[in-house]
């Protein structure tokens, strides 16, 4: 494989793998906000021991999310010098105000937070809990401000001199309509995913009869914070696909497989066999596509064929159609679980309502399964954004092809093995202990994760680590 | 072409987040390098990771800034730079990787191998990047071959020139001393004693290793054309502060020695990148092929939005950063139960 193509993978290996973690931090860091909210203002004893169970879970995840983020920052210049010569007038900027804002702000206070909690007030700890969950919010905004102008440029010009893209708007590249769709898409996304993650881990304990207040409070939270965002996240998708289906027309039409254009467009649920027009098998929606896309029983979506032609009249001969089976599945992977989530909050909000969450055991079964529904609903979210933006890097700016470094396949084959690797043995290690501190009984734990035999220095001294 | 005011703005920015990471992860290297020495036990190991425990992250996101500054303020120097390190870029990530996570980790499970093996990662994990970032900025001086293009043309190992390799071994060497001075500050009975003999031990050490390393910059820089801005200054400064540093610590003044290694981290990062100045990046093939401010720098649009920004969220980051140190001021002691176990120990 050349160069540039193990660069690709390293970037999705990486990448993907950062998402995995990223989501989490996100929205354990809201929902662990909630909870200390709660206590300090019910003084109720059970939302405190929340905040220490799902805290430990909380630390481990955003260990991971952080230093594989150190790995984002640098592979731009890395393996995509290219690209980092021709967007770093505009992309540079929102990944430096990252950092600034939002790096700072997350490790600052989570500092506080995990240390801090003998040293300032109960006011002052809340207070670092929300500045935390902020620190994560804006860190999603600043790198889909970044992201958000591959996949719709705006605010620039070319420089004709040096021929790089040179921004003359930083305002519109922080009110880009993409930005404001994805920026909701993907943090609605991350607080169900942090919400289902306490819901699944709230279920596995009560149905071993532990700490049933404490766990059906944890479970209640999860529920609400799931089924909302959940909800609103169906309402903002929609729009989502809309601005995309305007801004990147032949994205749209992979997702569909639909080949040529047409009015009153139905929707393909599900196809076995051949994806280009030739299927074995397949169950369509009538006019749901175009109800999706335009908002109207018998709008016309444009097809993969119509849109080739037209790129190839803008930018020349080439190939403008992304992998369509991949954009196909992934899209409906991604669908498909937002709705099994929506139903897995409904259902327990039934549930709350009739006060028998705890008794529910097939519920409480599946819900620790269930913690994989957001998490891969994001990844295939992410993998459907970014595979079908090519052959471009920067939607018709920048084709990924001639954004990478000048670099040896041998180079780029070592730390795309050597990342992997670690990364294994990362993955490895976070699931030991997320399962540990996840399935352990509470009272079994001491105040940091520590087994605490009788006689240990950790129940003496304030030392964490 | 001229450097614009804006220009020289950011190219000292970019020597500001340099100099800052250097000195605030400067003494985490070190605290990780001695974290084996001054920690004997399972329980003191732990009291020098908590001497870090709630800082380390955010000092790290000084790099994060300083990367991503450098790449919004001067795309080519960030994007050259970055691909042409490439192999000792990825050992750095690996080690800050095991390094970050074995803090959160190690004391997660209470199996003596597991812990063992992170406090092994947290000790390489802050050993080879002090050496490596030292070994780059050795070559930003030293030269690194580029084409006209600005593609870098050599391999891993044209990268380790003999000084090169000198300035990491000296880098390291300042980081370890700087690491034992903050651990002096932080901890308590035994363990600030032995952090008190590391840096009287190992600072004449230190201090030759800093004289050395001057002497050697001066005539590398000199060699490869650089050096414009005030070229005696800086150099006597550092080896003065390298001096009043041992002397201090000789004379047990902890606190200011510590100030001073601060400052000779400092004035050693600021002194490299004048010693490059106008130029960023140093080409051995031919100076004409050299990165310059000029020729690396945005467009002065996104100079001025990341001039407004930086102006407005810098003093509150430094505010809130120095605030978390004073929350966390207070030396680490090992409580009552447990000083008498380290008299014992002592008997």
């Amino acid at each position: 494989m050349s160069a540039l193509g193990l660069s690709r993978w390293q970037f999705g290996i990486t990448t993907v793998y950062h998402f995995i973690f990223v989501p989490l931090t996100i929205g354990l860091a809201f929902v662990l906000a909630i909870m200390q909210t709660l206590e300090y203002k019910t003084k109720k004893p059970i939302y405190g021991e929340m905040v220490k169970f799902f805290g430990r879970l909380f630390a481990v995840n955003f260990a991971i999310g952080l230093v594989t983020g150190i790995v984002q920052e640098f592979q731009f210049g890395m393996n995509w010098s290219n690209y980092s010569i021709f967007v770093g007038n505009i992309f540079g900027a929102p990944l430096a105000i990252e950092g600034l804002l939002a790096f700072f702000l997350e490790s600052t206070f989570l500092g506080i937070w995990l240390f801090g909690k003998n040293k300032v007030s109960t006011r002052v700890h809340l207070f670092s809990a929300w500045m935390v969950s902020i620190g994560t919010m804006l860190s999603a905004l600043f790198i889909l401000a970044a992201n958000s102008f591959m996949q719709h440029p705006v605010g620039y010009t070319i420089d004709p001199k040096t021929h790089q893209a040179v921004m003359t708007n930083f305002l519109a590249l922080l009110t880009n309509s993409t930005l404001i769709t994805t920026f909701f898409h993907t943090v609605l996304a991350a607080l169900s995913t942090g919400a289902g993650l306490v819901l699944g881990v709230a279920g596995y304990q009560l149905l071993r009869h532990r700490k049933k207040d404490m766990f059906v409070g944890a479970a209640r939270i999860g529920i609400v914070v799931l089924f909302v965002s959940m909800l609103f996240n169906s309402f903002v998708g929609h729009i989502q696909g809309q601005v995309m289906e305007k801004q990147q027309p032949m994205k749209m039409a992979a997702a569909e497989a639909l080949y040529n254009t047409s009015s009153g467009a139905s929707f393909s649920l599900l196809t076995i066999g051949n994806l280009s027009g030739d299927p074995i098998f397949q169950i369509r929606l009538p006019h749901l596509l175009s109800v999706l896309s335009d908002n109207s029983w018998n709008g016309t979506v444009e097809g993969i064929n119509q849109v080739q032609a037209a790129e190839v009249a803008k930018y020349g001969q080439g190939s403008y159609v992304p992998p369509i089976w991949v954009e196909y599945w992934t899209f409906r992977i991604m669908v498909g679980l937002g709705g099994v989530i929506l139903l897995w909050g409904l259902v327990g909000l039934h549930f709350m309502r009739q006060g028998s969450l705890d008794r529910k055991r097939w519920y409480l079964r599946i819900s620790p399964y269930l913690i994989a529904a957001p998490i891969i609903a994001n990844l295939t979210g992410w993998i459907f954004t970014e595979v079908g933006r090519q052959p471009w890097i920067v939607y018709g700016l920048l084709k990924t092809a001639n954004a990478n470094s000048h670099l040896s396949a041998l180079s780029v084959g070592i730390t795309l093995v050597g990342f992997t690797a670690v990364y294994s043995i990362l993955a490895v290690v976070d699931a030991i202990l997320m399962f540990k501190f996840g399935t352990s009984d509470p009272d079994s734990l001491g105040s940091h994760g520590e087994k605490e035999a009788e006689g240990s220095p950790s129940s003496h001294s304030e030392l964490i680590y | 072409m001229k450097i614009t005011p804006l220009q020289f703005v950011w190219f000292s920015l970019v020597v500001v987040l340099w100099s800052g990471y250097f000195f605030l992860e400067g003494f985490d290297f070190g605290v990780g390098m001695l974290l084996r020495w001054i920690g004997r036990d399972d329980l003191e190991r732990r009291a020098v990771i908590n001497a870090i425990g709630p800082t380390w992250d955010g000092n790290e996101v000084w790099l994060l800034v300083a990367g991503g500054a450098t790449f919004a303020a001067f795309p080519k120097w960030y994007a050259t730079v970055f691909s042409s390190f490439y192999l000792a870029l990825f050992l750095i990530l690996v080690a800050l990787i095991f390094r970050g996570v074995a803090f959160e980790y190690r004391s997660k499970l209470v199996n003596p191998r597991w812990r063992r093996r992170w406090d092994m990662a947290i000790f390489l994990g802050s050993l080879l990047p002090a050496i490596l970032w030292g070994v780059a900025f050795g070559d930003f001086i030293h030269g690194i071959p580029l084409d006209a293009q600005g593609n870098f043309t050599g391999n891993f190992f044209s990268l380790l020139s003999p000084y090169s390799i000198f300035v990491g071994v000296t880098m390291a060497s300042v980081f370890l001393i700087h690491g034992a001075l903050f651990l002096e500050m932080k901890l308590d009975g035994q363990l600030r004693e032995r952090a008190s003999f590391v840096a009287r031990r190992l600072s004449p050490l230190m201090t030759l290793l800093v004289i050395v390393f001057i002497i050697w910059t001066y005539i590398t820089a000199n060699h490869s054309g650089g050096s414009n801005i005030v070229p005696g200054i800086l150099p006597i400064a550092i080896v003065v502060l390298a001096v009043t540093a041992q002397v201090l610590i000789a004379d047990r003044h902890f606190g200011w020695a510590f100030a001073t290694t601060g400052a000779t981290i400092v004035a050693i990062t600021v002194n490299m990148f004048l010693d490059l100045y106008p130029r960023v990046l140093v080409s051995s093939t031919s100076d004409a092929y050299s990165l310059t401010i000029t020729g690396t720098a945005s467009a002065h649009y996104t100079l001025v939005v990341m001039t407004i920004v930086a102006a407005i969220f810098t003093p509150l980051v430094l505010l809130y950063q120095g605030w978390s140190y004073r929350i966390f001021r207070a030396r680490i002691r090992l409580t009552p139960p447990e000083e008498s176990k380290t008299e014992e120990i002592k008997k």
